[in-house]
């Protein structure tokens, strides 16, 4: 395509290094996503997208503003202004009084030292406090116990009226890079490339009162942690800056398994040649977790894995699924993977099972009627070779949503609503299915027809 | 009397039919009416031979009481239009048929002379030796110098076509009485200024005659008064009197009811500034030293001179030496070059053959209805007009406000003032043929329709018609304005004054009085009922509202049949068509159309008072229109949507014309007749848009047309090209240079369809790399290729997009984009069609885009297509019924539909758009593979 604008001859290096990852054609009919809407507001990068409700997300970044979005309809619902940095944390914290009206409020942290919460039903600050010593860089939120923690350079233990219930000694300076909850009144942070986990204990003088206290130092990471995530309550884990990926006992903090270097494609013998292999470790950061029940699944570098806690080794996997590296990967219940990339593009996978690999994907007749022509042979491309020794799953592309014109940052998946990204490029594009978009605009004009009585006369 | 040969030409005898069309005649849907200079052996395209000038014009002419008729100027203004076209002898013709009775002066009875607000008369004069035809409206203008204060004018539109003329009289009628009211309201304001400053003069002359007089009693002991004193005595007195008179004159002037020209007309000649100083005009311009032509008048405003008064000579010299008032003076400045915009205006509108004219409106008046489709491929704001009723209540608000001060002032105003008989003058009506190719079937008509006219008028007709038959050289037909007012149906009807005039015996003596032996005039006037009125709404494109013709088009919906007595057979749009141009041709015929039969029973039973206003409120239109609705309930969904779409119009139009017509009383009824024929007009948006305009976008279109002509001629794979465009897919014309570019986008431009209705998403030219945004907002984009690294930039952001754009490269000629297989686009984009001209290419487009449009419309609003029938059924189910729908009723094959799903959902947005927010723009794609096209 390029190559037939530029008019020939000279092909673009970047086109070369583009065979080694797998594409798929025009032709995408598993591709819900046929409409877009670019929702435009923020001035620099968007780094964060966090879910309120079922139809509303927030969004922030690099310019310190937090958006509230109807995911429906893209309409924006508020701006909140508040921050002078940028934004570093943003976590939801809804009321968990069932009796109550539920009200939603968000905590943002930016690197101007503050944690303000903000009120989502009226769009209006509710609280700000600006007593941290340094960038607050993760905000938890235990619903259990109805506080939330801030980790900086310490851990900070705060109740919903934003009283400082306690706090930890000062840390590192680098600070807390991630929390995450664990069983126990338990809290696991990263710090560097130690993972320490502590422990909220009921103060006895105070009924609301909160201690905490260290309970345990983890220094199996050869480098900095920069990925921890709960998979259930027994196990959660954690991926380092080399590539170190290791799951953890949730109770007795012990290790329960230790994968390193297990996406070196040079234990695996078919990989392409023209791939040089000489990345040094640093170019392999486990970047992000999410798991299920069975699996974790990790972004490493410019590959997905998939890691199955049972077998204890990896079952699927994409070496190079993107251009550059998988910034964000989620999985859906479908047995769909959503993954972004710097490179500027999402992709969707598909965990499939070795013997069921299709010749050619089953065209779907709705598409054949509307006589979309020849099924791509491209596409087919997409049921990448795999090896002996590789496990039995293999992951197909399925679709590429490519709108963004930098890194997508982050996403959020919404369900029916559609997938919602996030990029550099400051912009938030939101996804939907144009079928279901279509029927729903029939369906309000029809209930607009009735409302105006124009059925029968307009 | 009647002796000119050419009226053979217009009348429908039946030997001189056989004479002109000896074949056997066709059927009466087969047949083209006949081109009236046959006889001289040339094409009916050729320039009618005896016409001496090349182009309509318009003139402006005067009755000088000095030096008679003259012309005073001509629109355009240039020596070349009129060529050797007698402008002196047509003045004298047009001035000649000025019947109306500009009653001024003192009438018998009255003390103080009484000016007459008399209304315009307009009048269709054809002189066929000269070859000219026209439509002339004659005004009058106060002037304090002038003779009954009065001069006459008359504008007319010079025609070589009188089709033109008879077709587009409404029209006509309407645009000029904007003119005249424009100038008339600034004479007003002159008049009243004038006035004033003569009422100081005769002050300023009084104080110095009483102070002189004083003087002379002091100085006289001698007990008797002098000659000289009787004299001076004798002088007050008159003073005193003209005093009176003048104030008098001044009250009157100042009483018209201005508030109906206001709210009369949609055009508003005044600006409020203006209106603020004519309120409180002191003293604008000086009469006696208005030599001085200021450039804009306002300025005066600014600072007002202060007026000296001067004595005034006891006998007021009337002589003819005596310069006259040009017209701008007469009608203060402004005012005069707002007419002379409106003329030029006027002018622009009505340039062109008739039949172009005719189709523009009908087409116009269309598309109007397609109300939620239209936006998608015409220029809306060219369709819509300014409201009418904004406007309208804007300046009514303005209005009511000054006459009621008005009013409060001068609490005896108007009544007396206006004479009714002044425009009774109209009563005789004498229509006659005008077109030799009248069918036979309508002549059976004639008489039908003459049956609703009094007795005594259906005498002179007869009379007239038979004199007409031997008749001479030339012929004149004149309607005034009451026939032009007759067109509002019931409400125009309402406050016509039918009692027997005094004025008719004199009016019709003056009707005659042109009469000579080589000319014959015929007056067709009609009095009181809507009889040229009812073939004049048959002429026009808007009356196509009232009828069921665009149901056809939405699905075959028909109104309830008692509408629709005659044409229930005609169901086909080129019947009817066909139909409608009939009567067009017939529309200065006394003849009912049997297209517009709606209003007639309410003409039936229209009860007139003595006094001459009809006490019924429009009442029966309504009932005809529930009755529209009514029917319009049985149909359920997609046929009501657009078909209903216009009695709402009608209803809001009738609605407030009603409720004004009952407000004004008998004495504002001369007025009120213009007024209500203007805003008929108005409100039933026939009204041709602003010409600069028109004649922008026509411009464009006809540029946009031929290019598009070349394009498809050019490039064998125009079609997929233009299947993008009308698939909502971004076309990006990827080119070095820029005029070639630009004009492959300006090609185009006509196939991409609107998103909204301000937007048309074409961005003729960037140079920078494209972004997902662009994609959403625009739908044709003309791209710059460059060599340098910011080029290849451009390239890059262009490969990576590549699966939302299809690609036109300009330089190497070469498209990429998804494959085409349906057979719309190749309707659409033939290259090997015979059409030669851009514009009609244009129209070529323009019918099929509208004939997808109304699919898309019947698509989208087909209810059991997007929802289930009941409860449990499967949305498989729904989608393989609007498949089935899309390509067994639609007739769409392949790719067509994916046009039709994408109009759909462009009219669904459209639709449920709230209004005032912008909405979203989304971009809809699909993933579907592209194929590259070369030469």
């Amino acid at each position: 395509m390029l190559r037939w604008l530029i008019g020939g001859g000279r092909e673009p290096q970047s086109l070369a290094e583009k065979s080694s990852v797998q594409t798929i054609g025009e032709e995408q009919i598993q591709n819900p996503y046929t409409e877009l809407l670019v929702l435009k507001g923020h001035q620099d990068i968007v780094r964060f997208l966090v879910q309120i409700d079922n139809y509303r997300f927030a969004s922030a970044g690099d310019d310190g503003v937090v958006f509230l979005w109807n995911a429906q309809t893209g309409e924006k619902l508020f701006e909140l202004h508040g921050h002078t940095h940028k934004i570093t944390a943003i976590a939801p914290f809804s009321s968990s009084d069932a009796s109550e009206e539920k009200s939603h409020l968000i905590l943002t942290a930016s690197a101007d030292r503050t944690v303000i919460v903000w009120d989502c039903a009226s769009g209006r600050q509710v609280q700000k406090v600006s007593c941290f010593h340094s960038t607050v860089k993760c905000l938890t939120v235990l619903q259990r116990l109805d506080v939330w923690l801030s980790g900086g350079s310490d851990l900070c233990v705060w109740n919903r009226k934003l009283d400082l219930l306690c706090k930890t000694s000062h840390l590192t300076d680098a600070g807390i890079t991630a929390l995450v909850e664990l069983p126990k009144n338990c809290v696991a942070a990263a710090v560097g490339r130690e993972l320490i986990i502590f422990r909220l204990i009921a103060s006895s003088d105070m009924s609301e009162g909160w201690n905490v206290l260290e309970v345990k130092r983890l220094a199996d990471h050869q480098d900095n942690i920069l990925s921890l995530v709960s998979v259930n309550d027994l196990t959660f884990v954690t991926g380092s800056y080399v590539g170190e990926l290791i799951v953890w006992d949730a109770l007795d903090w012990t290790k329960q398994a230790y994968e390193c270097n297990f996406w070196d494609s040079s234990l695996h013998q078919d990989i392409q040649p023209e791939i040089k292999l000489t990345q040094s470790p640093n170019e392999t950061p486990v970047q992000h977790l999410t798991s299920d029940d069975e699996c974790v699944f990790a972004a490493v570098g410019k590959g997905i894995y998939v890691y199955n806690l049972q077998m204890k080794r990896v079952i699927a996997c994409q070496r190079s699924a993107h251009d550059s590296s998988v910034l964000h990967i989620e999985k859906l219940p479908n047995r769909q993977l959503i993954s972004c990339s710097e490179d500027g593009s999402v992709r969707i996978w598909e965990l499939r099972e070795k013997q069921q690999l299709p010749a050619e994907p089953v065209s779907t007749g709705f598409f054949n009627m509307w006589g979309f022509g020849r099924a791509n042979k491209q596409a087919n491309q997409a049921a990448k070779k795999i090896q002996e020794n590789t496990p039995m799953y293999f992951l197909e592309l399925v679709g590429d949503l490519i709108g963004h014109s930098s890194a997508v940052q982050m996403f959020l998946y919404f369900g029916e609503l559609g997938l919602v990204t996030c990029s550099a490029d400051h912009l938030i594009i939101l996804w939907k299915d144009g079928e279901r978009e279509s029927r729903l605009r029939s369906l309000t004009l029809f209930k607009k027809l009735t409302e105006n009585d124009d059925l029968e006369f307009k | 009397m009647i002796s000119a040969p050419d009226v053979v030409a217009f009348t429908r005898e039946e030997e001189l039919e056989d004479e002109l069309c000896r074949e056997p005649p066709l059927p009466e849907e087969y047949s083209v009416p006949l081109y009236p200079f046959s006889g001289h052996g040339a094409n009916p395209w050729a320039k009618v031979a005896n016409s001496k000038f090349t182009r309509d014009f318009i003139l402006i002419s005067e009755f000088s009481e000095q030096v008679g008729p003259q012309p005073l100027l001509t629109i355009p203004d240039d020596a070349k239009v009129s060529g050797t076209f007698d402008l002196n002898y047509f003045s004298l013709r047009i001035m000649s048929v000025d019947y109306q009775a500009s009653f001024v002066g003192h009438p018998p009875g009255s003390a103080y002379p009484k000016l007459n607000f008399v209304e315009d008369s307009k009048v269709v004069l054809g002189d066929s030796k000269e070859g000219a035809f026209a439509y002339v409206h004659h005004l009058t203008l106060y002037d304090l110098e002038a003779r009954g204060f009065v001069r006459p004018f008359c504008m007319a539109y010079i025609s070589a076509d009188e089709h033109k003329i008879m077709q587009q009289f409404q029209e006509l009628s309407a645009e000029f009485s904007k003119a005249s009211e424009c100038l008339k309201t600034g004479n007003r304001k002159a008049f009243a200024s004038e006035l004033e400053k003569k009422l100081k003069d005769l002050d300023y002359t009084r104080t110095v005659l009483h102070n002189e007089t004083e003087i002379q009693k002091k100085s006289n002991d001698k007990g008797y008064y002098t000659t000289q004193a009787i004299e001076k005595a004798n002088e007050l007195a008159s003073v005193e009197k003209s005093i009176i008179e003048h104030q008098d004159l001044l009250k009157q002037i100042r009483s018209y009811p201005c508030r109906k020209v206001k709210e009369s007309d949609s055009y508003n000649p005044y600006n409020p500034e203006c209106e603020l100083d004519q309120a409180n005009s002191g003293c604008d311009q000086d009469p006696t030293t208005s030599d001085q032509t200021e450039p804009d008048e306002r300025h005066l405003f600014v600072h007002v001179p202060s007026y000296t008064p001067k004595l005034i000579k006891a006998k007021s010299a009337k002589c003819f030496d005596k310069k006259l008032k040009t017209l701008e003076e007469l009608c203060d400045v402004y005012f005069f070059t707002q007419t002379l915009d409106q003329l030029h205006h006027i002018e622009r509108t009505f340039r062109g053959d008739v039949c172009y004219l005719l189709t523009e409106q009908i087409s116009r008046a269309l598309l109007k209805q397609q109300r939620v489709t239209n936006f998608l491929f015409e220029d809306v704001a060219f369709l819509d007009e300014k409201p009418p009723e904004k406007q309208y209540r804007g300046c009514q608000g303005l209005g009511q406000d000054a006459v009621d001060r008005k009013c409060l002032e001068e609490p005896s105003a108007p009544k007396v003032v206006i004479s009714l008989g002044s425009y009774k003058s109209s009563v005789e009506s004498v229509p006659i043929k005008m077109e030799q190719e009248i069918e036979d079937s309508q002549e059976a008509k004639l008489p039908e329709s003459v049956t609703f006219e009094h007795q005594e008028n259906l005498d002179y007709l007869d009379a007239d018609i038979k004199g007409s038959i031997s008749s001479g050289e030339s012929i004149e037909v004149l309607g005034t304005e009451k026939s032009a007012s007759g067109l509002t149906k019931s409400e125009s009807q309402a406050s016509l004054p039918v009692s027997p005039s005094p004025q008719a015996g004199r009016s019709k003596v003056g009707s005659r009085r042109t009469v000579s032996e080589d000319s014959i005039e015929v007056l067709s006037t009609c009095p009181s009922e809507a009889l040229i009125p009812e073939d004049f709404k048959a002429s026009y494109p808007s009356a196509i509202n009232e009828e069921p013709y665009l149901d056809d088009e939405e699905g075959g919906l028909h109104f309830s049949p008692k509408l629709n007595l005659d044409n229930t057979d005609e169901q086909e749009d080129a019947s009817q068509q066909e139909n409608l141009v009939q009567v067009d041709t017939a529309c200065c015929i006394g003849k009912e159309s049997p297209n517009f039969l709606e209003p007639l029973p309410e003409l039936g039973q229209k009860p007139c008072d003595e006094d001459g206003v009809v006490r019924i409120p429009p009442q029966p239109y309504r009932q005809v229109e529930q009755g529209l609705r009514g029917s319009f309930g049985g149909f359920p969904s997609q046929d009501g949507v657009s078909g209903g779409l216009l009695p709402y119009e009608l209803d809001s139009r009738y609605l407030t014309c009603s409720r004004e017509v009952s407000k004004s009383s008998l004495d504002e009824c001369s007025d009120s007749m213009s007024y209500i024929s203007s805003t008929a007009s108005t409100c039933s948006d026939r009204t041709p848009s602003p010409a600069h305009r028109c004649q922008a976008s026509e411009r464009h279109r006809k540029k946009a047309g031929q290019n598009a002509l070349w394009f498809i001629r050019q490039y064998p794979f125009a079609q997929p090209a233009i299947y993008s465009l009308l698939s909502g897919r971004t076309l990006i014309v990827l080119g070095q240079e820029e005029a070639v570019v630009k004009k492959l986008v300006t090609a185009l431009s006509i196939f991409v369809p609107n998103s909204g209705l301000y937007t048309k998403p074409v961005k003729h030219w960037v140079t920078s790399p494209l972004h997902i945004v662009d994609f959403q907002k625009w739908k044709l984009i003309g791209l710059q290729r460059t060599v340098s690294p910011a080029g290849v930039n451009v390239l890059h952001a262009l490969s990576r997009y590549s699966r939302y754009v299809s690609i036109l490269d300009a330089d190497i000629k070469t498209l990429r984009c998804p494959i085409y297989k349906g057979t719309v686009v190749s309707r659409l984009a033939d290259h090997r069609t015979q059409i030669k001209r851009g514009s009609t290419y244009c129209m070529h487009v323009q019918s099929i885009l509208t004939q997808l449009c109304s699919k898309a419309f019947l698509f989208t609003f087909c209810h059991h297509l997007h929802l289930p029938i009941s409860e449990r059924e499967p949305e498989e189910s729904v989608a393989s019924r609007r498949m089935n729908f899309l390509k067994l009723q639609l007739g769409l094959t392949n790719e067509d539909v994916k046009i039709v799903q994408y109009l759909a959902e462009l009219l669904k947005l459209q639709y449920i758009q709230e209004p005032g927010q912008g909405g979203n723009p989304l971009l809809r794609f699909d993933y579907v593979p592209s194929f590259l096209y070369k030469i």
